[in-house]
């Protein structure tokens, strides 16, 4: 079984956020990146499998040559080769795009449910949509019996049993597996391991990013005493107007 | 300029969220259909209207009772071209967002998902996305002549119009070969309010001790009519089921108010709660990050405060 697995580089789920040139670039001073949290679990599933069953896994990232040391982490957690496309990543329908072009003979291909910088939540269906195959998000549990995948889809207030075929795409999220940690052998084999660049496919642009911009800054907390809730009830209802 | 909006539902319920895509896209101007699929009561199907759509499509079919990515993306593209819609616009949600996307790369629509503000459309059609778990914004121009738009909860304000929407049966072709996933069983608690779509979000973490606290959060958001909610490593440890979850890789709230209790306020629990218009925080430790990001808050023990806190909201009803 061939599996991809499609990993985001992204900033720390502990960075602060800042733009500069006008606010049209993102401040990647002092941020450190990391492989997408929902990637992560998606990576650590597909060893598993890889482990369980005898699968390859190969590692996909759309990204300029500074994405290399997070895909040297995939490598080293277990994933056998990778293949970088050379482009910055600007919105989900192009990343979607070139994935697909590399996704095709690949049995199950496994991504995150949503990435944490640009919150798409998209490049899952639109890969699957490219590619005619079923896609689901966000799958919590994944085991393969033969050609068959049964699944756990959360749902709003619940989950969701489902039962499909090979091949389809899958964005995952927690608990399908346990986040790995690469060990001294894996970043030692990461070196040698493949690591494909590949030009992006061109394409026409379907949407334009003109600038970003961070909220506006929190007005100062109301403190109120413990002996006084009433107060915060009077506060709720003709103060902040929510209840 | 034509909209048609996606009305999702569960057991039988129009979701709040598809009614503030109606309000976004009456916010738009021109005119309003919307489109809802599976065994829904007219009743239902009517209150569209009063929020401003003037025609419901609804495609009865008993097969899109349940929902399927790839077959309920087919029948919006099919109602899209019956109406010549210009834009197709829904909630973000775990269904509406990736249909929407399919939906996009089959007729080569701009999409932008997570959408939070209408458009400038002074010069082009520039959408306000909320971006990086609700830490920024981004503004992007859609420039392809069509346009997928998925609404982040709680961003349109849900308005009643007192309108009336005339309801037409719609009778798309579906496609066997679309169903390929089939649902084998269902986990639900569909009587609770979701977590999701709540207005008030009463939300619990480890300084609750264990899930035997949970009765007194629980009063509170009866009281409220909240739903209930809580931090990672409660779900992890089991004490609440992991579809309350809140946070950088859980729920993404948005909510009118957001309670938390017992919550530190670490930095991946601020990305799913910092959409929320007002924030209350009870925490016995004045230094929690959480009042960084509060508008009240109160230092306390919260199995003093919080029993203390129903019983005023039930005097002040
Ligand atoms: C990649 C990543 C993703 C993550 N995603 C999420 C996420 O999505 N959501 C999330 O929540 N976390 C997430 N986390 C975990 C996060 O970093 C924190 O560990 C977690 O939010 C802490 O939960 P807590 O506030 O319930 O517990 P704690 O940090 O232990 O805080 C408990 C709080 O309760 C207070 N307290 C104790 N007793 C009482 C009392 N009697 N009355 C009142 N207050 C009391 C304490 O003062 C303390 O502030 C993530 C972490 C990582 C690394
Ligand atoms: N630049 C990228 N390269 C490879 N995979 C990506 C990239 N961006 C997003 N993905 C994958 O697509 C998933 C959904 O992303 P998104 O639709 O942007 O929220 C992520 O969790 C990743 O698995």
């Amino acid at each position: 079984m061939k599996i991809l697995v499609c990993i985001s580089h992204v900033p720390d789920t502990t960075s602060r956020i800042n733009f500069i040139d006008n606010n049209t670039k993102f401040d990647s001073n002092g941020v450190q990146f990391i492989i997408g949290p929902y990637d992560d679990y998606a990576l650590a599933r597909a060893i598993e499998l890889k482990e369980s069953l005898g699968a390859s896994v190969t590692v996909i990232n759309v990204g300029l040559a500074e994405t290399e040391p997070t895909i040297r982490k995939a490598l080293a957690i277990g994933a056998d080769d990778a293949i970088r496309v050379n482009a910055e990543p600007l919105d989900s329908f192009f990343v979607a795009t070139q994935i697909a072009e590399h996704a095709k003979g690949f049995d199950l291909i496994l991504m995150g449910r949503e990435s944490i910088d640009f919150n798409g939540g998209v490049v899952h269906a639109m890969v699957g949509e490219m590619l005619g195959i079923p896609s689901l998000s966000p799958v919590m549990k994944l085991d393969i019996e033969g050609t068959h995948v049964k699944m756990a889809q959360e749902i709003e207030g619940g989950k969701e049993y489902v039962d499909a075929s090979l091949p389809l795409v899958a964005g995952c999220q927690e608990p399908i597996a346990e986040w790995k940690i690469p060990n001294m052998r894996g970043i030692m084999s990461a070196r040698t391991k493949p690591l494909k660049v590949v030009e992006p496919k061109s394409l026409d642009k379907l949407q334009i990013l003109k600038k970003f911009e961070l909220p506006a800054p929190k007005v100062a907390v109301k403190m109120i005493s413990a002996d006084n809730v009433g107060e915060l009830v009077t506060l709720l209802k003709t103060e902040a107007k929510v209840i | 300029m034509t909209s048609l909006v996606f009305l999702e539902s569960a057991d039988g319920k129009i979701k709040k969220s598809s009614l503030e895509a109606v309000c976004y896209a009456r916010g738009l101007g021109g005119s309003v259909v919307a489109i809802a699929l599976g065994s829904i009561p007219s009743s239902e199907l009517e209150s569209a209207g009063k929020y401003g759509a003037t025609k419901v499509l609804h495609a009865a079919d008993k097969k899109l009772d349940h929902p399927v990515i790839q077959v309920f993306a087919s029948v919006l593209i099919q109602a899209i071209q019956q109406e010549n819609a210009d834009i197709l616009i829904m909630a973000n949600s775990a269904l509406g967002t990736p249909v929407a996307a399919k939906v996009a790369v089959k007729i080569g629509a701009s999409f932008a998902s997570n959408v939070v503000d209408l458009p400038n459309t002074s010069s082009g059609f520039i959408v306000k996305r909320s971006i990086y778990t609700g830490k920024a914004f981004s503004y992007v121009e859609l420039t392809a002549p069509k346009k997928v738009i998925a609404l982040k909860k709680n961003a349109a304000e849900l308005k009643e119009t007192g309108g009336n929407a005339t309801i037409i049966a719609f009778s798309p072709t579906l496609n066997d070969a679309d169903f390929t996933t089939k649902v084998i069983s269902t986990e639900k608690a569909s009587t609770e309010i979701s977590l999701p779509e709540a207005n008030i979000v009463v939300s619990g973490g480890r300084g609750l001790k264990g899930p035997e606290n949970w009765g007194m959060l629980e009063a509170l958001a009866k009281t409220l009519h909240a739903a209930t909610g809580c931090s990672k490593p409660v779900s992890d440890m089991g004490w609440r089921p992991h579809h309350e979850h809140v946070g950088q890789t859980g729920i993404k709230v948005a909510p009118q108010l957001y309670i938390a209790i017992g919550i530190s306020g670490a930095i991946q629990h601020l990305a799913g709660v910092n959409s929320s218009k007002c924030i209350v925080v009870i925490n016995k430790d004045p230094d929690a990050p959480f009042f960084k990001a509060a508008d009240y808050g109160i230092v306390g023990d919260a199995f003093e405060v919080v029993p203390k806190l129903t019983a005023a909201l039930q005097a002040s009803k």
